[in-house]
């Protein structure tokens, strides 16, 4: 993986000591806090409900054993011995003291580490597909593209003050695990005709109030105009973006109400002036850093694993995990390996410190020393030989992290909701455990299939409702918790914004509403083959809408 | 006229706090004053200059009601806020679901 050059070194270092220095000046009276707001926001450091939150960044959800452990002994040290992983790759401690978060970041710095831009109006962590570098459907790994766009936009002079923040996304593979055409710009890493490595642009997609997919600017960008291209794109927002309205600063507001094609227009008019200058990629550079990403020596082919074939036979729990929880990796003989951190009835993308550090040993004794974290708040193994899977498992059980349940209907996806965030309306977490106690037989998950729930607490949608097969979104209504259901959407490159069904559900009735739900697909269906997301295309709103609310 | 509370967090290390009758701050809301409406501006100046102080940040007035002597907040986010988050976190979540799947149901 990427290591800090000196230049990363530095300023990270650099930024630590800014940083003290603005606490202490705070603490000691010579800043306000309305002075203090924005400079803390943009280093990552949050006022919840209950208390300072602190996002630490991780780059396009790439960790390694260390960094995993420094993770825990950060939650043990100054924080209530967890942390929560986020739907944008990251991870959240929920209750870190403002004196300490110095000392925090610069704990994290020795592991090159940093909270720089997890906040604030400026171009956030960059996200990519979590199986990156390891899936067997990739054309490319598109993280040494994440780390370039990374060390262009930090602290990028222009861009720390944009209309409001920028999100950015890269898959390297047809099936888009990153959700890129949810982001401001997204981008598809593929190889043209002649065999030549670009990208398919996508810009203006998002969620939030006004959910919006995003739109193709560029069918093929050459490699070595990603920054300049991407440069192009801001500096268009940067100049148009909407800054009257925070409802309505998005970049996807603006490619809306301008209209693709004069966007595009103004893209590459401005991108024709720089293409040619200081941003054009040089290859050596790339090649320079796509090394840091090279698949480790030591992953070669091996011959399919006898004892996995025996274990799995043995044990149809594991025989079940394996199933549901490895990916098909491109060197034989191998897979990725989700850890859900969906245990049932558990909160969604919580892991404690202890938990941490297993999966950091897991990490190092199996996995090449690599972990991932997933937008969809689980942590990966990105490269395991095929005969190592029970002894992972084995250790995965022993830390409650054996959920053999990836992509089904307990692997919910949840914001923090009204149990910690000081913008919800209601709770998130209490919704997704109900959900997963009611299907907890992994029998009956098994029968549903691949099936994703996406609930948050408020309309800004960090919990991903608007592309959940079925999306549920909490409101205040009379001083109660409402939610609202929509059912339709994905994430993935058929991109779709899910439509909501009706009026919502209380507290007790939303479980029962979602049990509906399901259990009218699994009538209705075809064939077991046919997933949920599938039977609603086919059949539309009706059945539900009638199973749900009689008729209308 | 309902009565008030009012709440802040701690400067230093983020906590929710309630303004007291002594005029510091506490994080049990029991021990929280609780303020008539001829009260409330006076206790809001008193509280800004607490934030202007540096003791806490961005106090604000809340609606609560009084049960059995203690106050309880009116908007289910302030409750929440008072008591901290309604599930189980860290090391006890894992305590309880242990707990509950050795007993279910």
């Amino acid at each position: 993986m990427y290591r800090y050059d000196e230049f990363d070194h530095e300023f990270v270092t650099a930024r630590v000591a800014q940083f003290r220095d603005q606490v202490e000046r705070r603490v000691s009276g010579d800043i306000t806090e309305d002075q203090f707001k924005p400079l803390r926001l943009m280093n990552g450091v949050y006022l919840q409900l209950h208390a300072y939150m602190l996002r630490i960044a991780v780059p396009y959800g790439t960790l390694n054993g260390r960094q995993v452990r420094m993770l825990a002994h950060i939650a043990r040290k100054y924080d209530r011995g967890y942390g929560h992983f986020t739907t944008r790759q990251n991870i959240q401690f929920n209750w870190p003291k403002l004196s300490d978060i110095p000392d925090i970041l610069a704990e994290l710095a020795t592991v090159e580490m940093h909270a720089i831009q997890t906040s604030g109006n400026c171009i956030r962590n960059v996200t990519a597909d979590h199986f990156a570098g390891a899936a067997a459907d990739e054309v490319a790994d598109p993280r040494p593209y994440a780390e370039i766009l990374r060390q262009w936009s930090s602290l990028h002079p222009e861009f720390l003050f944009l209309p409001r923040k920028f999100k950015v996304a890269v898959t390297g593979a047809e099936r888009d695990r990153a959700a890129i055409q949810l982001h401001d710009i997204g981008l598809h890493l593929k190889r043209n005709e002649r065999g030549e490595l670009g990208f398919a642009v996508y810009v203006g997609g998002g969620q939030g109030r006004t959910p919006m997919v995003a739109k193709k600017i560029r069918d093929f960008l050459p490699e070595e105009d990603l920054l300049s291209y991407s440069e192009a794109i801001l500096r268009v927002y940067n100049l148009n973006g909407r800054r009257d309205n925070k409802y309505k600063a998005r970049i996807k507001i603006l490619v809306h109400e301008t209209g693709l094609e004069e966007i595009a227009r103004q893209v590459e008019e401005e991108w024709e002036r720089i293409r040619a200058g200081a941003l054009k990629l040089p290859l050596d550079e790339v090649e320079r850093i796509r090394a840091y990403f090279a698949a480790p020596d030591a992953l070669k082919p091996l011959q399919p694993s006898a004892a996995l074939a025996t274990a799995r036979a043995a044990d149809p729990e594991f025989d079940a995990w394996v199933k549901r929880n490895t990916h098909p990796h491109r060197v034989p003989g191998h897979v990725s390996v989700t850890i859900s951190l969906k245990a049932i009835g558990g909160t969604p993308g919580d892991a404690t410190a202890d938990q941490m550090e297993a999966v950091a040993d897991l990490a190092e004794r199996y996995a090449f020393d690599e972990v991932r974290v997933s937008h969809e708040q689980n942590l990966i193994l990105p490269h395991v030989a095929e005969g190592d899977l029970a002894a992972i498992y084995a250790s995965l059980v022993a830390n409650d992290l054996a959920a053999a349940n990836a992509g089904f209907i307990t692997d919910i996806i949840a914001c923090p909701g009204l149990d910690y965030c000081a913008l919800a309306n209601a709770r998130s977490i209490p919704v997704a455990q109900r959900i997963s106690q009611r299907f907890g037989d992994i029998e009956r998950q098994r029968e549903i299939g691949d099936l994703k729930i996406k609930i948050s607490g408020c309309i800004n949608a960090c919990g991903h409702h608007h592309v959940g097969h079925i999306g549920i979104l909490g409101v205040e209504k009379k001083g109660e918790e409402f939610y609202q259901i929509s059912l339709g959407g994905s994430g993935d490159e058929n991109a779709a914004i899910g439509e909501i069904i009706g009026r919502g559900f209380s507290t007790e009735e939303i479980v029962d509403a979602i049990e509906t739900l399901v259990d009218t697909y699994i009538a209705q269906r075809e064939s077991p083959e046919e997933t949920f997301l599938a039977a609603y295309q086919r059949l539309g709103q009706a059945p539900f809408k009638e199973a749900l609310y009689g008729t209308a | 006229m309902t009565d008030k509370l009012i709440t802040a967090n701690n400067l230093g290390d983020g906590l929710v706090v309630f303004l007291t009758r002594d005029g510091g701050w506490t994080t049990d809301i029991a021990q929280a004053r609780v303020i008539g409406p001829s009260e409330i501006d006076a206790a809001l100046v008193y509280a800004k200059a607490q934030h202007d102080a540096r003791i806490v940040i961005e106090p604000y007035e809340i609606e609560t009601t009084v049960e059995d002597g203690v106050p309880v907040p009116v908007r289910l986010r302030e409750r929440i806020r008072a008591a901290g988050p309604t599930v189980a976190y860290g090391e006890a979540e894992l305590l309880e679901r242990a707990a509950a799947s050795k007993h279910p149901g």
